[in-house]
């Protein structure tokens, strides 16, 4: 992407404050800050903190787009604070308010509980029966890279929460599961050592499952990894309905390949260690 | 310790609309819940309306005198524009949502390219479709008054 040379120069932040203490709702606070080129967002909330105002809370933790901390509404729109250059959105003035459809801990801190519970409930999470051979593993669960393509992509959510921020269905429906927990169940379904989609479909399927989405795709605009949420609702509501049609192709779970035989281990590779837990 | 009072931020039927810098689908999706509600509304009226029926072909006649007026005649056709709206986009979601036009799981490469870059011609066909519809409809209710 090409980007326009830009001159370091005052931008204001309109940032909207919260404190559970002493305010009964949000208000707008205006801060002038100094931007050079290549500060992102949170660069200039920290100079902010630093030299403004010491109280101004805000969530991060790594600064370069991987934790998924930093979601807020940026200009009106869902983004990290981290992985967003103040000059790509910017010239003069921004707004930087808490994410939307959670509430707000602090200033631009959002509860992300439901979207963990949320997240939590679709059973994201390898389920198989064989707990034996879960706990106590005597080989590899077998899965050729066309098997992997076929999920990969929805493994890179770092849970930032900001498809859930765009999602105009989450925006009237507080139940409805939304885009990163729907997508992780379908995730999980399409992953061949998996064998959950009976235990997923029942909450999946409900009233506030997958079916409430009517496709605005807002999730997969924002999302900063290109998950692409919306795509995986698609194809999860497809399982769906095969499964209804009784038309699901059943798929057996991976096979489970042996210790490889006939090799000595080179003796440069040592041991596993043992479990540390029981 | 995590302070127990939280500020509700939800942003209810507004979402819907956006704060401006959103894709097209999304205007799709509200224009979509707000046909289907408007074809909602008509259908309920319809009902009551027809039913006066029931009563007397008095009340029958006092309505339909009531529904010949230029207003109505607008009226019935922005029902029948929202019914051709809903229709196709219906059609178009309904394929979505079985997954098709959807493409498959890729490796996500920046610039990130969605499903919706790869729905898109479905979407602009199935909008093309409704305006032609929508034309040929206004055509038959205003050009050729019956
Ligand atoms: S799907 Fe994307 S936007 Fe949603 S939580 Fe995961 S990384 Fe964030
Ligand atoms: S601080 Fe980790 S994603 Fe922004």
């Amino acid at each position: 992407m090409t980007r326009k040379l830009q001159k370091e120069t005052d931008i204001t932040f309109h940032i909207r404050r919260y404190n559970p203490d002493v305010d009964d709702k949000p208000h707008w606070q205006k801060f002038i800050v100094h931007v050079e080129p290549g500060m992102t967002v949170l660069d200039g909330l920290h100079q902010i903190r630093e030299t403004q105002d010491a109280s101004l809370s805000m969530r991060y933790s790594c600064r370069m787009g991987v934790c998924g901390s930093c979601g807020m509404l940026l200009n009106g729109r869902p983004a990290l604070a981290c992985n967003t250059q103040i000059f790509d959105i910017a010239s003069k003035a921004l707004t930087v308010a808490s994410l939307p459809n959670f509430d707000i801990v602090k200033d631009l801190v959002p509860d992300l509980t439901p979207l963990f519970s949320k997240h939590i409930s679709t059973y994201p999470y390898i389920v198989r029966d064989d707990a034996d051979e879960m706990l106590n593993p005597t080989g590899e669960f077998f899965q050729s890279p066309d098997e992997l393509t076929e999920y990969l992509q929805f493994t890179y959510c770092i849970k930032c929460g900001l498809c859930m921020a765009a999602c105009p269905t989450m925006a009237t429906d507080p139940n409805y599961l939304g885009p990163q927990p729907l997508a992780q169940s379908y995730r999980y379904t399409k992953d061949t050592r998996d064998d959950g989609f009976n235990l997923r479909k029942k909450v999946v399927g409900g009233s506030h499952g997958a079916f409430r989405c009517h496709y605005a795709g807002e999730c997969s605009n924002v999302c900063p990894k290109g998950v692409d949420p919306a795509r995986a609702i698609q194809l999860m509501k497809r399982e769906l309905v095969l499964d209804y049609l009784k038309l699901r192709k059943h798929r057996t779970k991976s096979a489970i390949l042996g210790k490889p035989e006939g090799v000595k281990r080179r003796p440069e590779i040592p041991e596993a260690p043992c479990f540390t837990k029981e | 310790m995590l302070q127990d009072k939280r500020c509700p931020n939800s942003i209810g039927v507004w979402g819907w609309l956006g704060g401006g810098r959103w894709g097209l689908e999304r205007y799709l999706y509200t224009l979509h819940r707000l046909t289907g509600l408007g074809i909602l509304l008509y259908f309920i009226l319809h009902i009551l309306v027809t039913s006066s029926r029931v009563f007397s072909e008095k009340a029958w006649e006092t309505w339909m005198g009531v529904f010949s007026s230029p207003v109505f005649k607008i009226g019935e056709f922005l029902v029948y524009v929202a019914f051709a709206y809903h229709a196709i986009n219906g059609i178009r979601l309904i394929l979505i949502e079985l997954g098709f036009s959807v493409g498959k799981a890729e490796e996500p490469i920046y610039p990130y390219k969605s499903s919706l870059n790869v729905q898109r011609p479905l979407m602009i066909v199935s909008i093309i479709v409704a305006a032609v519809l929508i034309a040929a409809g206004g055509y038959d209710f205003f050009a050729l008054a019956h």
